[in-house]
């Protein structure tokens, strides 16, 4: 992939990241390898029942099994004032161990602390629960006619969490009712689950100093230290959070889960370590799931093709508590961007969420707060229009997207798009697929009854949250930070309020540092994670890492040019005025052979500073003034095996444009796992529940991970359109093809299947599905 | 996922192996390559008191070929048959086949052709592969050893002939004339799956283009994998053509009786049941140059 139109000194090199001799060799450092003196551990009672009043629970043959040291219930938490746990948007609260009932199979019941892991195992076995099943509510539908009443405890008595709306109602109403033509379509995307391969856990313990020093796996680090500050009373200087090598995140780390807050008590309680490790099982089952929003899509558009209005209405099904971790502002996170890369005059769109009697969550997976929800919804929604209209879908498309200079583009939706070059970032696709080519093949191919099908998306991206006049989590804006210190030799070490969970981090922060201060990348150390040496931040998750932090270490690198030159002015003997920052050194103007490189400067700062202040470092809290938008157009070719259902991805290009690119290798490395991921929800993924809210999707048999001998071949290119208001004109890469590509496929499948009258397949498409939408299909023929 | 407490004894000998067996009885497990015993313990849905383990018996991974037949040693492993030196012959074909969808490749460097007989799934690949192959599990019990043919070796999902205190030293697969050829097709989700639907497929023809014999067996299709009877009898003595694929298709129809599950439906099980038959005369007979 050449993205980057010339390498400049650092940023746009495919630098090999520096954290991958570590993970390779097997010398991460993650929480299940931390161990200390007298620890102990904790394993967790689950619910077997979806939704149950608890009778009883008797833990005597519990603290007989030899090892257990304590066990304790939601009774005895509810009794120290830490019954509950606020959620992160700040809208409902979820219970640390159940009280009274159960809410949803698989919930937190007890808590055990033993010797060992086998005996914490043993005596929860042993924990006997009494439960009297209650009436379970397993869908969003059901719930809504509130005849099952889940959340007693909360004042309004309904199980509807919240009504949210966006745009003109009336006016997308009546452009609907005027348009020539329109569509509607019901699409599921389906409750999948990140699944990242170490699941979570933490280590807690309180030191000599009777501070709290808690070992976790969080992508958001100081946001869990206030949020622990506030939950348990514990003053915030007296936590000290540390988040080590984390394997893999995809926003699951980012809630505070009952086990983390069970540790806590234990270590309080008992005064010795406790360690928390989660199974896949209750990884699965658990914690912050994705998706499972259902939504009515309605495009309006003239007879030719232009599109004239949107409109869409969901029904969310959010579990047993309402812990999907939007910024407070947003209950259905940055869904108005359900327009897309397209140009509607007018939009409405709306959400309804509900509790179930299933695990609670609902944003994670490489997602920026539900638009991995909206872009389906839109791209599969343009898609059934070029199929009424009888139009091509990539010349439906070019006829509705947002031109390059409409930017910045107001969106009907209230979004200020940054910038973009739609109509080439898609025609760069489609040249790389050879789509004239593949239309022909597919017609001679439908004359001879094979099922061909190309599908596109041509997605917009709204990442890099956020502003801080509208984002902000427990009340804390969206803002990150970057603190840089160069050493005498020129070396550095940069911290940030990011998490890197496999994004690489380690080089590019590097990189973005080097650039800026024509040093060298190998030698600048990057940190993350430990609250009490970095600057606070608001973590990574929502592809917001490059978009603030990176932007934040950007001009803290230049705070420190700023300095830099000074000492450079007293090098070189001249006025400050009089020396520039050119070619990656200072120099005197107009004169090369006058100049000092940084790494000059640098030992100058330590060591020849005259009346300078000594040192070299800088700090930079930024405040995004926009969101950034990268946009992409996928094309999945595929080849359905009419017999079997089996599906073929024969071939599949990813354009992507996510602005400046830093490191072209990893923004490669990160579209290949998130088109992986897409194709894994497109095909496989599902947590699944039956209709009694059992869940069916408990571990990798059931809940499925592709392999690389499954994975299509990805076909990888860029287009770059800087964004105007960032920095280094960077937009955040890591969920676009996540959110980009379900459509592309399911869009593909379906173009396979409508010769035979298929318009729609819910994900996952897996053979059964397809092979009975075939045989429906045919059927219906007769 | 950790086991409930279990002792660990390991065998030196079959003999020590098999007095551990007779010792334990019904609390003991053979450990052979564990990959499917020790997630069951793990996720404590097996719980032995005692397990053997056998991995130190080198003389029982032995893959034995000779003018009579293969035999296959109780911890020679999945990968060692993939990677044996006859496997590409055209009368091995049917074991080929399966040796390279068998879980997945890093499964079968630990997990063993017996183990999975034992084992017992019913969506296992070599149970299906074994019957259609017409294979014998050589069992030692008090009285010594007994060879029993697959169709009485396969009893119950998870439940086979062996008795408590006995243990599987091997299987036998007759050896196959030089007008034999297989096919194994599976479908599964993702690699490393267990079958949606498989069928083992090996045909034996006569110097005059018909068929002297043939197996067919299913896998997940009931309880345990099941011999398609009456497609083998209807294949005996015909010539090959498509009219007679489509009878022994519809014969896999009928006789596949799968349970629902995450892998799919039943009509869509017994359908591939069908489908998958097919492909694998198809394919046997094409390896055969034969024309159907």
């Amino acid at each position: 992939m050449s993205i980057q139109a010339k390498p400049l000194h650092s940023v746009g090199v495919p630098m090999k990241r520096k954290e991958d001799p570590r993970f390779i060799q097997g010398k991460g450092h993650y929480v299940d390898d931390l161990s200390f003196p007298g620890m102990l551990y904790l394993s967790l009672v689950r619910s077997t029942y979806p939704h149950a009043e608890i009778r009883s629970i008797d833990i005597t043959e519990a603290l007989k099994v030899p090892g257990v040291k304590a066990v304790i219930t939601g009774k005895d938490l509810e009794a120290a004032g830490l019954g509950w746990l606020p959620t992160f948007h700040g809208f409902d609260k979820q219970m640390v161990l159940a009280i009274g009932k159960v809410l949803f199979q698989y919930q937190e019941v007890a808590a055990v602390f033993a010797e060992t892991r086998a005996a914490a195992v043993d005596g929860a076995e042993a924990v006997q629960v009494d439960y009297a099943p209650l009436p379970v509510v397993a869908d969003p539908f059901t719930s809504k006619a509130d005849k099952v009443l889940l959340r007693p405890d909360r004042e309004s008595k309904t199980n509807r969490i919240f009504h949210w709306e966006v745009g003109d109602k009336d006016g997308a109403a009546r452009a609907l009712a005027s348009s020539a033509r329109r569509i509607k379509q019901r699409v599921w995307f389906q409750r999948c689950h990140p699944a990242p391969l170490e699941p979570c856990g933490c280590v807690a313990y309180f030191d000599t100093m009777g501070r709290l020093q808690f070992h976790v796996t969080s992508q958001a680090p100081h946001v869990y230290r206030t949020a622990l500050a506030l939950v348990t009373g514990i003053a915030e200087d007296k936590i000290h959070v540390i988040s080590p090598d984390l394997g893999g995140g995809f926003g699951n780390k980012v809630p505070v889960y009952p086990g983390y807050v069970c540790a806590i008590v234990g270590a309080l309680k008992i005064g010795r370590p406790v360690k928390w490790i989660e199974t896949r099982t209750e990884n699965l089952t658990s914690t912050g799931f994705a998706r499972d929003y259902h939504m009515d899509v309605e495009i309006g558009a003239t007879a030719d093709g232009r599109v004239t209005a949107l409109r869409v209405a969901t029904t969310a099904d959010h579990g047993a508590f309402d812990a999907a971790a939007d910024p407070s502002r947003y209950p259905a996170g940055i869904f108005g961007i359900v327009t897309g890369s397209y140009d509607f005059p007018v939009a409405y769109a709306e959400v309804d969420a509900f509790f179930t009697n299933k695990a609670p969550g609902g944003i994670a997976y490489r997602c920026s707060f539900r638009v991995t929800e909206a872009s389906y919804a839109i791209e599969r929604g343009m898609d059934i229009l070029a199929d009424e209209l009888g139009i091509d879908a990539a010349e439906l498309r070019r006829k509705n997207f947002i031109r390059k200079d409409q930017f910045p583009y107001p969106s009907a939706l209230g979004f200020t798009y940054d910038s973009g070059d739609y109509h080439k970032t898609l025609d760069v696709a489609l040249e790389r697929i050879g789509y004239d080519a593949l239309l022909k093949e597919q017609a001679e191919k439908r004359a001879r009854g094979e099922l061909m099908g190309i599908g596109l998306s041509t997605f917009t991206e709204v990442v890099g949250a956020g502003p801080s006049k509208h984002f902000d989590i427990l009340g804390i804006r969206m803002f990150d930070s970057a603190e840089i210190r160069i050493h005498p030799t020129g070396a550095g070490i940069v911290r940030t309020g990011t998490k890197s969970q496999g994004q690489g981090h380690e080089t590019t922060w590097a990189q973005i540092v080097a650039e800026e201060l024509g040093l060298d990348a190998g030698a600048i150390m990057v940190e993350e994670g430990d609250t009490d040496t970095a600057p606070y931040g608001l973590g990574t998750y929502a592809s917001r890492s490059t978009p603030v932090a990176g932007a934040a270490i950007t001009m803290a690198a230049r705070r420190i040019r700023e300095k830099a030159r000074k000492i450079a002015a007293h090098l070189l003997e001249a006025g400050e005025a009089d020396v520039e920052w050119t070619d990656y050194r200072f120099q005197v103007k107009g004169v090369p052979a006058r100049s000092v490189t940084m790494k000059e400067v640098a030992f100058a700062a330590y060591t020849n500073m005259a009346q300078n202040e000594p040192g070299l470092e800088a700090t930079y809290y930024y405040d995004p003034p926009n969101m950034t938008y990268p946009n992409g157009a996928y094309v999945a070719v595929v080849d359905v095996d009419r017999e079997t259902g089996e599906v073929k991805v024969r071939r599949f290009v990813a354009v992507d444009d996510c602005g400046t690119v830093i490191n072209p290798m990893i923004v490669e490395g990160q579209i290949h796992g998130g088109l992986t991921e897409g194709f894994a929800m497109a095909f496989i993924q599902e947590i699944q529940y039956d209709a009694e809210g059992n869940n069916l999707s408990t571990n990798f048999t059931d809940y499925l991970v592709p392999t690389s001998l499954e994975t299509p071949h990805w076909e990888t290119a860029g287009t770059v359109t800087p964004s105007p208001h960032h920095p280094m004109g960077a937009k955040g890469v890591g969920e676009s093809p996540n959110v980009g590509s379900p459509a592309a496929f399911v869009n593909a499948v379906v173009d396979a299947l409508s010769p035979l009258g298929v318009r729609h397949i819910d994900m996952p498409m897996t053979r059964d599905k397809v092979w009975r939408a075939i045989r429906d299909a045919e059927s219906t023929k007769g | 996922m950790i086991p409930a407490a279990f002792e660990y004894l390991r065998a030196h000998t079959a003999d020590e192996a098999f007095a551990f067996l007779q010792q334990h009885g019904a609390e003991a497990r053979v450990l052979a390559g564990g990959q499917s015993l020790i997630p069951a313990m793990r996720f404590r849905l097996a719980r032995p008191a005692v397990l053997v383990d056998i991995n130190s018996l080198n003389d029982l991974s032995y893959i034995r070929v000779d003018a009579k037949s293969l035999a296959i040693g109780a911890i020679a492993r999945d990968a060692d048959v993939e990677r044996a030196p006859w496997i590409a012959d055209r009368r091995w074909s049917l074991i080929h086949d399966a040796s390279r969808v068998v879980a997945d490749p890093v499964v079968r460097q630990m997990g063993t052709v017996v183990g999975s007989l034992c084992h017992n799934d019913p969506a296992g690949d070599w149970t299906a592969v074994a019957l259609a192959a017409r294979a014998a599990v050589v069992v030692r019990g008090k009285s010594g050893n007994r060879q029993v043919g697959i169709d009485d070796f396969l009893v119950d999902s998870f439940t086979t002939a062996t008795g408590e205190g006995e243990m599987a030293l091997g299987v036998v697969f007759p050896m196959p004339d030089d007008r034999t050829a297989g096919s194994y097709q599976k479908m599964e989700r993702k690699v490393g799956d267990f079958a949606t639907a498989a069928a083992a497929v090996q045909v034996s023809m006569n110097d005059d283009g018909t068929i002297r014999s043939a197996g067919v067996a299913l896998s997940a299709a009931g309880p345990c994998a099941v011999r398609v009877d009456a497609a083998e009898r209807l294949l005996a003595g015909q010539k090959p053509g498509e009219e007679l694929i489509r009878a022994a298709s519809d014969a896999a129809w009928h006789r596949s009786a799968p349970q629902a599950d995450l892998r799919g439906s039943v009509d869509y099980k017994k359908h591939l049941a069908g489908v998958l038959v097919a492909r694998g005369l198809r394919q046997a007979l094409a390896r055969l140059g034969v024309q159907a």
